[in-house]
């Protein structure tokens, strides 16, 4: 898919807690060797959010940083959409306290947008939908969010990985971005790989089937698919960012696709912090974003099961050097840490309850 | 001229079987009898907390519906932990404009109907901003723990500097029948003490307890029991939130009504103070407010006992908010009862020997609504 | 009660405070307030504007609330505290993401956007201002 007006990303920004707990500390909460594990899953450590955290509260920081990238007013976001699985009100959009909480839209408050859900793809497809708005020339710079405060089942594989996290993209003319996307494309199948029922808090999963007819096919048929509509092989791309649910697959798609470890490993952040869903992709598009130099391309491919791969082809433009340092970036975020052991993360995440608690969840 | 001529205590404390309206009858009824079994003409209830504690308001005709009082006019004057004081200010006035000959004050509190100490903090935090100071989580407790931080680093006094405070107030309250907590205290038993809201601990500041205490004013000097004349009074506010306060560590609303009390007379030397402290720090910062000690310290007074009764500045001979107790609405009524039969030599085991005159320091919230009163025997 | 219940109007009615630190600037004197008022308490002015107050501050005060009131019993233990803006505003406001040891008198922060009080498990969720030290200086 090509706009008509070419469009491009103005700013970006991250946010991830600072809470980690370490996979084998996970594992012994379970009564478990994480050293079985650690190489099928290729996680250190991940994040957690505090008590006081939210896919609204880290979708805030992350789009205040990509706000001091992009260096415009925010009464100038005529669009903003959040895409996450772990929406803070199931009715109730989180784009509205994110604009209010911004300023979006100026006092008379004009803008478009909801929150989207598509498992871990919901933060790329908010930025296809702002790929849309401005490149049609509707609007002239939208913010799109990916964020996840994500529920791993206790004892249940996901728990070594679901963590939380996002990034935010403030996307605008290609003449005054960046990085242009010159280009994308989704590809999307009902394919019940990982689902989440309405009542549940935890997803369920079907473990193998995630893998090939799930994660794998439509990785790499957008990804494919976008090179052939390109022109491009992956000699063509300085980094390839995949979606990340754990620090093996990335790794294994990439090489099956052609690319090679050092293109595909500045990208993958997963292995320090865990896959925070619907931020996955996008905040290994940022930690891309945060060392890029003028003239690379970056190839962005993203999985949300259920299932879909959104891909980008993205160039960097000068100026990108400038702005790199007007925000936090993606590693000053990884390296801010503490650690907690299994019974504060049970707190944490509200796996235990108090007798009468008024402060909800 | 106003008199306090009766009153009526009921013990600081859990009343269990007795509700509000039970609490309230059972003082009032004390008081009138002391008083000799005048009539009334109006009834001021002082009280705090029946609205978010109890689900009652309407407090006027809810305490007159106990008594035989047909038609008696009564309303319910609050001022945080200063409505006592409040409620004598108003009755004081209606018998000094000749609207009211005799005029019951009955202070009233009900608070351990709440047995959850989160109900009970979020209870008192109505006495503070609601909306910038108690929606962000603060207590009370914390409030005051901010004023001791400050006290800490400003005057390098030790932390174990305000337990004399506590211990001596425990002292006093052994003797005093209608005080909440009638044991003592040590050092060892405040430093290990519980923290509440870092750096006050449970020693720092009362817990919630129930009260009633009523006293009958009266425009002549007629108390059968004896009278106590109220000499002057002072009252004055400051702004509600800390965050407008210029300094933790200065309560101008102290001074202020303070300065307002003594500068209707000539020189009025008290031989006791009855401070509504509610916390150590609040006890200290009101100490040196009142002039009796310079800043940073007030400790020493009760360091070195003469704070005691039988010293030469006795402060809170009951007892104090700590250890007679603290039921905010009503407190400030218990502290007027008390400089009535500190004065009037019925005191017996607890009694400021001599004690001809009395200045009663209510403070309201965290030093924002401060009444003094200066009352002498007759 | 309103203990249990959190009012949707009397948070809604504050956001741009909570949410944008939107105060008030006394165009007389200068002063600063959060939140903004009718009349100036420094020099009695009604000449009173809507300012947006900055983000950073340090702390002037604080405790750790061991006892909590209802709506904050699972976040406990937390830190109040008075902080000054660095416009000289002070307003009262929870420490986030810092241990008890590390905070002191004078200590930087900036503003941060967290949860404060959720209503149970059907009310709403008050977003509010809360501080952290510097993130980076």
């Amino acid at each position: 898919m090509k706009s008509n007006r070419k469009v491009g990303i103005v700013g970006w920004g991250v946010y991830v807690p600072k809470w980690r707990i370490r996979s084998e500390e996970l594992a012994r909460g379970w009564g478990r060797e994480w050293k079985r594990y650690a190489a099928g899953i290729m996680v250190e450590e991940k994040s957690v959010p505090g008590l006081d955290e939210d896919t609204f509260t880290i979708a805030y920081e992350a789009s205040l940083n990509a706000l001091r990238r992009a260096r415009i007013d925010p009464s100038k976001l005529r669009a903003v959409y959040v895409g996450t699985e772990s929406k803070p009100y199931a009715v109730k959009t989180t784009a509205t306290i994110l604009a209010e909480a911004l300023g979006a839209g100026g006092p008379k408050r004009l803008t478009t947008g909801a929150d989207y859900e598509f498992a871990c793809k919901a933060g790329t497809e908010a930025v296809q939908s702002v790929i849309g708005l401005v490149g049609s020339g509707m609007i002239d710079y939208g913010l799109a969010v990916g964020a996840d405060t994500a529920q791993g089942a206790p004892g249940d594989a996901l728990e070594y990985t679901a963590s939380a996290g996002g990034a935010a993209y403030i996307l605008g003319p290609a003449e005054n971005s960046i990085a242009v996307i010159e280009a994308s494309l989704s590809y999307v199948t009902d394919t019940p790989d990982f689902w989440r029922r309405q009542h549940e808090h935890y997803p369920a999963h079907t473990r193998a089937f995630t893998g090939e007819p799930a994660y794998f096919k439509h990785i790499m048929s957008a990804a494919r698919e976008l090179m052939s509509l390109m022109g491009t092989g992956p000699n063509d791309y300085d980094y390839a960012i995949f979606h990340q649910p754990n620090g093996k697959f990335p790794l294994r798609v990439g090489t099956r696709l052609g690319f090679t470890p050092d293109k595909i490993k500045p990208g993958l952040i997963t292995p320090y912090i865990g896959n925070t869903y619907s931020g996955s992709a996008l905040v290994g598009l940022a930690a891309v974003l945060d060392q890029a130099k003028p003239g690379q391309r970056i190839l962005l491919v993203s999985f949300g099961s259920g299932a879909g791969s959104d891909a980008f082809h993205i160039e960097v433009r000068d100026g990108i050097e400038a702005v790199q340092d007007l925000a936090p970036k993606t590693m000053d975020y990884v390296s801010r840490k503490e650690y907690i052991d299994y019974a504060i993360y049970a707190r944490f995440r509200r796996m235990i309850k108090m007798l009468h608690d008024f402060s909800g969840y | 001229m106003t008199y306090i001529i009766g009153t009526g205590i009921l013990k600081v404390g859990d009343h269990w079987e007795k509700s509000l309206r039970n609490l309230a009858a059972e003082a009032s009824i004390l008081a009138i009898e002391d008083a000799g079994g005048v009539s009334v003409d109006y009834v001021i209830v002082a009280n705090s907390l029946s609205g978010v504690v109890n689900g009652q308001e309407n407090l006027g005709s809810y305490v007159v519906s106990r008594l035989n009082l047909k038609g008696v006019p009564a309303l319910k004057v609050e001022a945080a932990n200063a409505s006592g004081a409040a409620a004598a200010i108003v009755a004081n006035s209606l018998i000094k404009s000749g609207d009211a000959k005799r005029v019951l004050v009955i202070g009233v509190e009900k608070m351990t109907d709440y047995t959850s100490l989160e109900d009970s903090n979020a209870a008192l935090s109505t006495l503070m901003d609601s909306e910038y100071e108690a929606f962000h989580g603060a207590t009370l407790d914390s409030l005051h723990a901010l004023l001791m931080r400050e006290y800490l680093r400003k005057y390098q006094v030790k932390r174990e500097d305000f337990s004399y405070f506590p211990i001596l107030m425990h002292e006093n309250a052994v003797d005093t029948p209608h005080a909440q907590y009638r044991f003592k205290i040590d050092l060892d038993a405040y430093i290990s003490s519980p923290l509440v809201a870092e750096p006050i601990s449970m020693m720092d500041v009362p817990s919630p307890s129930d009260g009633a205490a009523a006293i009958v004013l009266s425009e002549k000097n007629e108390g059968p029991n004896g009278s106590v004349k109220i000499s002057s009074f002072g009252q004055a506010t400051d702004r509600i939130s800390l965050y407008d306060r210029k300094s933790l560590l200065e309560m101008p609303s102290i001074r202020m009504a303070f300065n307002r009390a003594v500068s209707k007379l000539n020189n009025f030397k008290p031989d006791f103070y009855i401070i509504g402290e509610y916390s150590s720090v609040m006890g200290y910062i009101a100490t040196e407010e009142l002039g009796l000690a310079e800043r940073g310290k007030a400790y020493k007074l009760f360091m070195d006992g003469e704070a005691k009764r039988s010293g030469p500045t006795p402060i809170n001979p009951e007892g104090g908010s700590k250890a007679r107790g603290d039921p905010i609405g009503a407190t400030g009524v218990y502290q007027l009862a008390e400089a009535y039969l500190q004065l009037t030599g019925r005191a017996q085991g607890w009694q400021v020997n001599g004690a001809r005159r009395a200045l009663v320091l209510s403070i309201g919230g965290v030093g924002c609504n401060s009444v003094v009163h200066l009352v002498e025997g007759v | 009660m309103w203990a249990y219940w959190l009012s949707v109007p009397a948070h809604w009615r504050e956001l741009p405070a909570r949410y944008r630190l939107e105060g008030g600037l006394c165009r007389s004197c200068g002063h600063t307030m959060l939140p903004k008022g009718e009349v100036c308490p420094i020099c009695g002015s009604k000449d009173i504007v809507t300012k947006q107050l900055p983000r950073r501050g340090k702390v002037i005060s604080y405790s750790v609330i061991w006892n909590a009131p209802r709506g904050y019993e699972y976040y406990t233990p937390y830190i109040v505290a008075l902080i000054e803006l660095e416009d000289g505003t002070r307003l009262m406001s929870q420490l986030t993401d810092v241990e008890t040891s590390q905070v002191t008198e004078g200590m930087e922060v900036e503003m941060v956007l967290r949860k404060v009080r959720v209503s149970g498990e059907s009310g709403i969720i008050a977003y509010a201002y809360k501080f952290r030290p510097l993130l980076k200086k």
